[in-house]
């Protein structure tokens, strides 16, 4: 990191950590113009150290290593594809996924932040899904909150020894259910129910996107198996120079 | 079939029933989008609630996003995703191939021819 980047990441923080002390609402793809203005404003700004730390994580990935940029792309564009596609649930409504546990484990989870920015604001601008409005909250709960826990369970599941895959699958699935479990009490600050108050109504946000959202966590944490198996097989060098390996066994193991 | 062939297999059959299941189950169900679920609980808190900003694009088209545009755009963005993992993947594929055939030590092989 140089000088002017570390000023600048410090500048975010402060910055955020000030913001932060107006109440911080929470909510996955929360609608256009659906939390109130001060909202979007404090969940925007708690996002940018993370956008500015995930920034420069990336451009230091590449200036590595120029090959890193393959995998990045995949990982930007894997949250591409499992993000567009929306998927009958059990409940009898449909949902999409999140996809951001891949480049999580792969990257951290702030240089996923910058990827799943460009995702939302693709969706916001062009598809009025989600919104401009809401982008702050929606990059908070779904590139930031989610990655940051499966990434945090990959790293558990490591630690204690747990077959990589699994581990893999277990980041994925969590992550993917906790992006739901933040908008739900984003939109719980925001909307607090008469009786109860925000308690009552992140319950009821969670009986509308938690049942739905499990089938589609398991279907994330499947395919991101899947890919990690695809890249494990055809992209040893890469992976290798992400630090994804750490031992010569590890890579072994898999043959 | 090498062990890895299998469990991918596996667990994309499963990936799928899981995704159609429901669809055959629920032969009511609308399916309709969980993110308008999420603003049908917004109104049942908070009472009507009127969002106080419409999406851009439906600002400038001044009518919502027809459905079938929103399904292109949808196809657009998985056609992106789709079309770089494909690109990166062959490529890799392609690469495993070569450096199988050169053997063990086979970048080096390569980085030596490129010098001659």
């Amino acid at each position: 990191m140089s000088k002017k980047e570390k000023i600048l990441l410090k500048a975010s923080i402060v910055f955020a950590a000030v913001f932060a002390i107006v109440p911080a609402a929470n909510a996955m793809h929360i609608m256009e113009g659906y939390l109130p203005a001060k909202y979007c404003v404090a969940w925007g700004v708690v996002c940018l150290p993370f956008l500015i730390a995930g920034f420069i994580s990336l451009k230091n990935k590449v200036k590595e290593n120029r090959r890193n940029l393959t995998l990045i792309a995949m990982s930007g564009a894997f949250i591409f594809v499992i993000s567009s596609l929306k998927i009958p649930s059990v409940t009898g409504s449909c949902s999409h996924m999140t996809g951001t546990g891949l480049g999580a484990i792969l990257f951290g989870p702030a240089s996923v932040s910058v990827l799943g920015v460009i995702v939302l604001l693709f969706q916001a601008l062009l598809l009025a899904h989600g919104g401009l409005t809401t982008l702050g909250a929606n990059t908070f709960s779904m590139a930031i909150a989610g990655p940051v826990v499966s990434f945090g369970i990959y790293k558990l599941c490591q630690k204690i020894n747990v077959n990589r895959r699994v581990g893999i699958f277990l980041a994925a699935f969590l992550g993917d259910l906790f992006t739901y479990c933040v908008t739900s009490i984003q939109l719980a600050f925001a909307y607090p129910s008469e009786a109860g108050g925000v308690g009552a109504s992140a319950v009821k946000f969670l009986g509308v996107f938690a049942p739905t959202q499990i089938p589609l966590a398991v279907i994330e944490g499947i395919l991101t198996v899947v890919i990690v198996i695809g890249l494990e097989t055809y992209a040893k060098p890469e992976l290798r120079s992400i630090g994804f390996f750490k031992n010569k066994k590890g890579e072994t193991q898999d043959e | 079939m090498s062990k890895n062939k299998k469990t991918v297999i596996l667990l994309l059959i499963a990936a799928v029933l899981i995704a159609v299941v429901p669809l055959f189950v629920l032969k009511e169900a609308e399916f309709g989008g969980s993110d308008d679920a999420g603003s049908v609980m917004v109104e049942e808190i908070h009472g009507e609630y009127e969002p106080w900003f419409t999406p851009v694009l439906e600002t400038a088209l001044d009518r919502e996003l027809p459905g079938e545009i929103e399904s292109l755009i949808f196809c657009i963005q998985t056609g992106i995703g789709v079309g770089i993992i494909a690109f990166i993947m062959g490529r890799f594929v392609e690469r495993k191939k070569w450096t199988d055939s050169l053997g063990d030590n086979a970048f080096e092989v390569l980085r030596e021819k490129q010098k001659s």
